[in-house]
């Protein structure tokens, strides 16, 4: 074909139909055939790098279902060296958490900044299903994020809170009082709670019925007052400010308390008020350690501003 | 069909249409173009644009206040440009810049065709020293066609050696300098060589060094051709009055050689003698008196190669040179001042270089942000009053640390608890910090009462500075 051909030094491929129908060759631009094999020995070369072909039927093992490449890069190893740096830069604060006590971690900002942004999650994992993720609390649960704690918001007094659980206690008091005597109680309280002053009939009949043994001679929870500042307290709520401690609080709530008193086996409609002991128990991994205690102490107590 | 054409007779006028096949040439690359170099006018004027690329390799020694004056600090997010501090919060102004740039490029191509490509493009100035260089070893154009089809001999070996190492030697001074901007010449300089810098570092070096050695090495015009994106919408851009290089047919043609004995009062020829200089100094191989065409980078070197020629020969110069079609073709050409486009791409440029300027004059010093507490909106504290929980974030934009001093202000009484010490603010960095805002029932007449956070410092020099953040207070319905 090509000796004779009738269209010489047309770049044609010798093909020729109808005596003028022919292929021509095109060849594309040189340097573009340069890419296209570049491309070629990429993957060539990027197949003997790095993981590429899916293990044949049969020889994967689970672990080692692809080819290696020799490189020996995989994604989750580079995800796990990420995850090892972090916890590197961590490591330097944590270290330095764990010589402190929790007053000193908030004297220095930039150790109360890492504890508060890392001890969120902590709390969004242990604390926040019953006191909400804010410590906003729910009904039932106090709130975290005011000024009105039942032991004692001192960072001391948290940390014992975290570490051994509470858990409150009150009589229930149904079958001890009179009808009247719980009405007149209750509307004592709510008057304590709307003014902070109650009338003359029910602080006498505050005291005589005992009521000052747990919520204190002043009706605000207060037992004592130790020389560090710490309260004594059984935990019982201050009943002269304007949180209740069960919700929604008022009339109706308060004499349901102390008709049915808190924490009382074999009374159906007593109120529940229990905390955990997290130095023993936690969903997740187990117990919480010291240094995680530590670190949601502070948290807890820069909730609402700290106490 | 088959028999009217056996024999390979063709109907009338196909050999026209062969003969413009003929005329239709695509570099593609095959053949390398060895451009005669030639002193003129525009030759001087490509060295001086091509010599503002000296900035690029000797900017990163430039110190401004102990520092390098111009730095891009990507990985503590600082931009340094001499005595302003840029971060990544300012980037707005970058679009702007960018669009600046844009248009200018939109401007100088409606105005005077690919006068970038030409002058300042760093393909095109690159590829020009990379040729130098090529012709100070290899020779002129001739004696370098020759050495490429040359047997290979020890000093065909040497020749070609000198000349790609001195190409990669470019190529890495480019990476290097690029790279300067970005890590610091200083410490480039103290950590590259001894293996001191990051990958990213090598990385780039090497990028630059191979990319320059085989873009301005080997693909040279190939780049212009199939790869610039901006050469092929320059086509949109150019119209009638836009002034480009041009061949002045009506005066050149017909062309021809000049004859024996023929004097400037009897030739019957145009202007133009067919001496093909035009050509032989085309840096991407164009012939320009086709007309404007998709090679033209618009350099010029045809004009100085032209001027050259109708010197010699006594007749006027200008047979090709900077011309819009219109000009050339014995239209009126209005002003520039009187065209549409001038103005409304003028409108832009000046529109983005104020946002600019208005960007890089106002740029505060503090930044603040309020974010309020949502998980609770807001608190019950014991003696009845309300409390909300911001946490703040201070920017601090300066080059010192500073105490960043926050009040609150508000048409009720507010209590202010987190806020008694001042925070301190480290310099390019955003500073976290807890306030507590607390308000008596008694003043809440409203489920939100609007805020202001008033963040204020005093730089060492003792200029104050001040940012304000709107907020807003929540509370239970009254
Ligand atoms: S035709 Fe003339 S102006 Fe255009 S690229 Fe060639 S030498 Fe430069
Ligand atoms: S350099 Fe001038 S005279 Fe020579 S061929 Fe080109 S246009 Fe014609």
């Amino acid at each position: 074909m090509a000796e004779n051909n009738p269209f010489p030094g047309e770049n044609n491929t010798g093909h020729f139909w109808d005596d003028n129908l022919r292929e021509l060759k095109n060849p594309p631009p040189r340097w573009w055939m340069i890419a296209f094999w570049a491309s070629v020995a990429w993957w060539v070369l990027y197949a003997i790098l790095y993981p590429m072909w899916p293990a044949l039927p049969g020889q994967s093992d689970g672990e080692n279902d692809f080819t290696r490449g020799i490189l020996g890069w995989t994604s989750i190893k580079e995800y796990k060296q990420g995850v090892e740096q972090v916890e590197a830069v961590r490591a330097q604060y944590d270290e330095q958490i764990a010589e402190m006590t929790p007053a000193e971690i908030i004297e220095d900002p930039g150790l109360l900044q890492y504890t508060l942004a890392s001890s969120k999650v902590l709390f969004g994992d242990y604390c926040a299903g019953c006191h909400g993720s804010g410590g906003q609390g729910n009904p039932g649960y106090p709130v975290l994020a005011d000024d009105d704690w039942l032991y004692g918001g001192s960072l001391g007094k948290i940390t014992e809170t975290i570490s051994n659980g509470r858990k409150g206690a009150m009589t229930a008091h149904a079958d001890i009082l009179t009808e009247a005597e719980i009405d007149q109680l209750a509307n004592f309280v709510v008057d304590l709670a709307e003014d902070g002053e109650g009338s003359e009939a029910g602080w006498a009949l505050y005291n005589e019925k005992g009521c000052q043994a747990c919520h204190g001679a002043e009706a605000n929870g207060v037992l004592a007052e130790l020389p560090n500042g710490d309260i004594v307290t059984v935990g019982a709520a201050n009943l002269t400010d304007s949180i209740w401690r069960f919700r929604p609080g008022g009339y109706e709530s308060a004499k349901h308390t102390i008709k049915y008193g808190v924490n009382q086996s074999g009374v159906e409609q007593t109120r529940d008020a229990v905390m955990p002991a997290f130095s023993q128990q936690g969903q997740l991994e187990g117990k919480l350690s010291p240094q995680q205690i530590k670190m949601l102490t502070v948290y807890v107590h820069q909730l609402g501003g700290g106490q | 069909m088959s028999e009217n054409l056996s024999g390979g007779a063709q109907p009338a006028g196909m050999d026209e249409i062969y003969a413009e096949a003929e005329q239709w040439h695509v570099n593609t690359g095959n053949e390398t173009i060895h451009a005669k170099r030639i002193s003129g006018r525009w030759r001087t004027i490509k060295w001086l644009a091509a010599s503002v690329w000296l900035i690029f390799f000797l900017g990163p020694y430039l110190r401004w206040d102990g520092r390098q004056a111009v730095l891009f600090d990507i990985p503590n997010r600082q931009y340094h440009l001499f005595g302003v501090t840029v971060l990544p919060q300012d980037f707005w102004m970058l679009s702007l810049l960018l669009l600046f740039f844009a248009i200018l490029l939109a401007v100088a191509t409606a105005l005077a065709g690919r006068v970038y490509c030409g002058y300042f493009c760093f393909q095109t100035v690159w590829t020009d020293v990379f040729t130098l260089i090529e012709e100070k070893l290899e020779g002129n154009p001739a004696q370098r066609r020759k050495l490429a089809s040359a047997p290979l001999t020890a000093e065909k070996i040497r020749v070609k050696a000198i000349k790609h190492l001195s190409w990669m030697v470019i190529g890495f001074v480019t990476g290097f300098s690029f790279v300067a901007w970005f890590y610091g010449a200083g410490k480039l300089w103290q950590d590259f060589f001894v293996g001191n810098a990051n990958a990213a570092v090598y990385a780039a070096v090497a990028l630059f060094t191979v990319g320059t050695y085989v873009l301005a090495g080997w693909l040279r015009e190939q780049v212009c051709f199939w790869l610039c994106p901006y050469a092929r919408i320059q086509g949109v851009m150019l119209d009638r009055t836009t002034v480009v290089p041009t061949y002045d047919e009506g005066r050149g043609e017909p062309r021809g050689r000049m004859q024996k004995g023929e004097t400037e009062a009897t030739r019957t020829t145009g202007d133009c003698v067919d001496c093909n200089q035009c050509v032989a100094v085309c840096p991407t191989g164009v012939d320009i008196r086709n007309g404007q065409q998709e090679g033209c980078i618009t350099c010029g070197l045809c004009i100085d190669a032209c001027n050259a020629v109708m010197d010699k020969l006594g007749r006027p110069r200008g047979l090709i040179r900077y011309a819009s079609l219109d000009e050339i073709e014995g239209q009126s050409v209005p002003p520039m001042i009187a065209r549409p486009r001038v103005w409304v791409y003028g409108a832009i440029l000046v529109l983005a270089l104020s946002g600019i300027i208005y960007g890089l004059s106002s740029l505060a010093a503090i930044e603040l942000k309020v974010l309020h507490e949502r998980a609770p909106l807001f608190v019950q504290l014991s003696d009845g009053s309300i409390q909300n929980k911001y946490t703040l974030k201070v920017l601090n934009k300066t080059n010192e640390d500073l105490m960043v001093s926050v009040s609150v202000e508000a048409d009720v009484p507010v209590t202010v608890t987190g806020a008694e010490e001042p925070i301190a603010a480290k310099h390019g960095e955003v500073n976290p910090g807890i306030v507590f805002v607390k308000i008596d029932r008694d003043h809440l007449d409203a489920e939100s009462v609007p805020l202001t956070f008033v963040a204020s410092a005093t730089q060492p020099d003792g200029t104050e500075v001040q940012a304000t953040r709107e907020s807003a207070f929540f509370g239970p319905r009254p």
